[in-house]
C-alpha cells in the first residue's frame, strides 16, 4: 500500500498562512510528520488562495520544501498544467507523480505527455465533463479509456494510478459498493494498472470521520486497491494498513510489522 | 516469430556485505535479480565458498574427509593455509572447543586461536561459536576484539543472544550471522532487532538453518526464495545475503557417511559423498545462498566450476 499524504494542501489553514506569508515552517513540519507516520508520497496542492498566475511558483517552493525536508516525491496536485508542470520539474526525489487527468481527452492530451516527458507516475480519475460516474461499470469505462491513452504515450501501467472516485457516506452512500467494484474490475481488465483513492472524500461531513476512512479503505484494499491519499497522521489508520498488508499477503510478518510498515 | 522473454521488473536490491580487509576483501549480495537471471538484474558478485576449520581434531568426520587435511587437523593455522591453498575464499573458523561437552575453552583461547588462524592467512574470515547461546555470547566479545580490523563475520546470532555479538560486532567493525531456525518471520524479526542496535543492515548475513539433500533442503530452499522476492520486492529487513551451513549438514546424511563396505550398491563413497556436498551447495545457489560454507576441497572445487558456468553472461 502506498500512502500518499494529503496534508501539504492550501485547503489547511496553516499550509495556506506559510504559503501567503512565505513561512516554511508548516510546510517542514507536515513533510516530516508524515514522512515519519509512513506516507511514501506527499501531496502537495496550493489551495485554491493561491492565483492562478502564482500557482506554477508557489508549487516550485512547496516542492522544494518538502524535497529539502524528507528524501520521498511529491504528488504534485492541481487543475493547472502549469502548476504541475513546475511541481514536476522541481521534484529531486524518487519518482514525481502527477494528480490528475480526467478521462476527458483534451485533458489526457495535456497530463499525459507531460508524465511521459518527467517520467512521471500519473492519477487519473475515473470521471469526466459529466462528472463521477454512478455505476462501477461506467467508471471502469472511464478509467479504460486513460488506460489506453497513457499505453499510446509509453506511460508504464504500473505509473497509472485509476481512483475510480469515493463520494462521502452522508450525501452518495451508493457509492461505497460501486467503488469497490470498480477497483475489482479495473484490476481485472487492466493488469498492472495500479489503483488509487482520495480516501477522506468517504467521510466529508460525517461523525466518526477516521473510523468511516480506515474501514472503507481496508475493504478497498482486500478488492486490489494499491495506494490512498490520506490522513497519515492517523496512526490508527496506518496500522491497520500495515495490518491488512500482512493478511494480504503483501508484506512478510514479523513481530514488529506496525514498525517496519513505517520505515518503508 | 521472435520469442520475447518475458523480464520482471524488480524494485529493490539485496545489500551487498563486504569481509576482510583491504586489499583481500570478498563482496557478497547486491543482487537486482533471482540468481542468475541476468537479463532481469545484476548479480555483482558470485556464491563463494568458506572451507571450515575445527579448532580441534575433528571426532565425527569420516576419514575420506579427514584424508585431504592429513597432518594438519590438530593446528588449526596450518589447516586454514591449507584450505587456502585448496581454493577457498574465505576460511571458516569453528570454535567446537569452547563446548561445555568438549574442552570448555575460554574466550581467551577462543581469540588466541582466532588471532593465529588470522595471521595464518589472508582471506577474510568466518568465526563460528561453539552452538551453546550463552557460551557464545562469552567467546564472541573476546574473539570480536582479538580480530579487530579484519571484518571478519561472526556468529551464529540467534535471538538469545544477539544483542552480546551484536556489540561484539559493532565494536569491532566486524559484521554477523543471524541465525533462525528456518522461519522467515523470525529471521526478520532478528534482523530488526540487530539494526535497532545501531548495526547496519548492509553488515548482517541471514543463516536461515539450511538443511542437506535429502533432508528438509526444499523447506530451506522455499525460504531463502521467499526471502528473495522480499527483498527484490522492497523489504528491507529481508535484503541481506544468505550463508548456508552446507557441509556440516551433507556430511551429517548416511548417504556421506556410510562406506563403501555398509552400503556397496550406492557406489563408491568419495564420489558419493562428494557430490552429496556438492549438490546441495548448488541447489542452495539456485535458491539465493550467497556464501557456502563447506568441507571437502573437491567439492569447493567442483562448486567453483559450476559457478563459474552459471556466472557466464547470456546472450538474451
Amino acid at each position: 500500500m502506498i500512502l500518499i499524504g494529503e496534508r501539504i494542501n492550501g485547503m489547511f489553514k496553516d499550509i495556506r498562512e506559510g504559503i501567503l506569508n512565505k513561512d516554511p515552517e508548516p510546510i517542514k513540519h507536515w513533510a516530516k510528520r508524515q514522512y515519519e507516520a509512513g506516507a511514501a508520497y506527499l501531496d502537495v496542492n496550493t489551495g485554491p488562495t493561491v492565483e492562478a498566475k502564482d500557482q506554477p511558483k508557489v508549487m516550485e517552493w512547496l516542492v522544494n520544501i518538502c524535497n529539502d525536508t524528507v528524501p520521498i516525491p511529491c504528488c504534485v496536485d492541481s487543475t493547472n498544467p502549469e502548476a504541475i508542470e513546475a511541481g514536476c520539474a522541481a521534484n529531486r526525489h524518487g519518482k514525481v507523480m502527477i494528480n490528475s487527468t480526467h478521462a476527458d481527452q483534451w485533458k489526457m492530451d495535456i497530463f499525459l505527455p507531460m508524465a511521459a516527458k518527467y517520467n512521471a507516475a500519473i492519477i487519473g480519475l475515473a470521471m469526466n465533463e459529466s462528472g463521477v460516474p454512478k455505476s462501477a461499470a461506467d467508471r471502469a469505462a472511464l478509467a479504460m479509456e486513460i488506460v489506453v491513452n497513457a499505453d499510446a504515450h509509453g506511460i508504464p501501467m504500473e505509473d497509472l494510478y485509476i481512483d475510480p472516485l469515493m463520494l462521502p457516506a452522508n450525501v452518495a452512500q451508493e457509492h461505497g459498493v460501486e467503488v469497490l467494484e470498480a477497483i475489482r474490475q479495473i484490476k481485472a481488465l487492466a493488469p498492472g494498472v495500479r489503483t488509487t483513492l482520495g480516501l477522506s472524500n468517504t467521510s466529508q461531513r460525517c461523525t466518526n470521520r477516521h473510523l468511516l476512512n480506515r474501514t472503507f479503505l481496508i475493504m478497498c484494499m482486500a478488492v486490489g486497491l494499491d495506494s490512498a491519499i490520506a490522513d497519515v497522521d492517523d496512526p490508527q489508520l496506518v496500522d491497520a494498513v500495515a495490518a491488512a498488508n500482512i493478511l494480504l499477503n503483501k508484506d512478510i510478518y514479523c513481530d514488529s510489522f506496525l514498525k517496519t510498515f513505517r520505515q518503508k | 516469430m521472435a520469442v520475447t522473454i518475458a523480464k520482471e521488473r524488480w524494485t529493490s536490491k539485496v545489500n551487498e556485505l563486504v569481509l576482510g580487509a583491504e586489499p583481500n576483501v570478498v563482496k557478497v549480495g547486491g543482487d537486482a535479480t533471482l540468481p542468475f537471471l541476468f537479463f532481469e538484474g545484476e548479480m555483482p558478485n558470485r556464491p563463494v565458498v568458506a572451507l571450515e576449520v575445527l579448532d580441534m581434531e575433528p571426532e565425527d568426520w569420516p576419514d575420506i574427509l579427514k584424508a585431504p587435511f592429513e597432518g594438519v587437523l590438530g593446528d588449526p593455522a596450518a589447516w586454514a593455509k591449507k584450505n587456502v591453498e585448496y581454493g577457498a575464499d574465505l576460511v571458516c573458523l569453528r570454535l567446537v572447543s569452547a563446548h561445555p561437552d568438549n574442552k570448555n575453552a575460554s574466550p581467551e583461547e577462543c581469540a588466541k586461536t582466532a588471532k593465529a588462524v588470522a595471521d595464518a592467512v589472508n582471506v577474510p574470515l568466518i568465526i563460528i561459536g561453539c552452538g551453546v547461546e550463552e557460551k557464545d555470547a562469552e567467546i564472541m566479545p573476546a574473539v570480536g576484539e582479538a580480530l579487530a580490523g579484519k571484518v571478519a563475520l561472526l556468529g551464529c546470532a540467534t535471538p538469545n543472544n544477539y544483542k552480546t555479538i551484536t556489540a561484539a560486532c559493532m565494536v569491532n567493525g566486524h559484521s554477523i550471522v543471524a541465525s533462525s531456525p528456518l522461519d522467515i518471520n523470525l529471521a526478520k524479526q532478528l534482523n530488526i532487532l540487530i539494526t535497532e542496535m545501531g548495526l547496519a543492515a548492509n553488515r548482517i548475513a541471514i543463516d536461515p538453518l539450511v538443511g542437506a539433500l535429502g533432508y528438509g533442503i526444499e523447506y530451506a530452499y522455499s525460504i531463502m526464495e521467499r526471502a528473495r522476492l522480499g527483498a527484490l520486492t522492497g523489504d528491507k529487513m529481508l535484503a541481506m545475503p544468505v550463508i548456508c551451513f552446507v557441509g556440516q549438514e551433507a556430511w551429517k546424511a548416511k548417504e556421506a557417511k556410510a562406506s563403501n563396505d555398509e552400503t556397496p550398491e550406492w557406489g563408491d563413497q568419495t564420489r558419493r559423498a562428494i557430490l552429496w556436498e556438492v549438490m546441495t551447495a548448488v541447489t542452495f545457489a539456485q535458491a539465493s545462498g550467497a556464501i557456502m560454507v563447506m568441507r571437502h576441497p573437491e567439492s569447493c572445487k567442483q562448486f567453483k566450476a559450476h559457478i563459474d558456468k552459471m556466472m557466464e553472461p547470456v546472450k538474451y
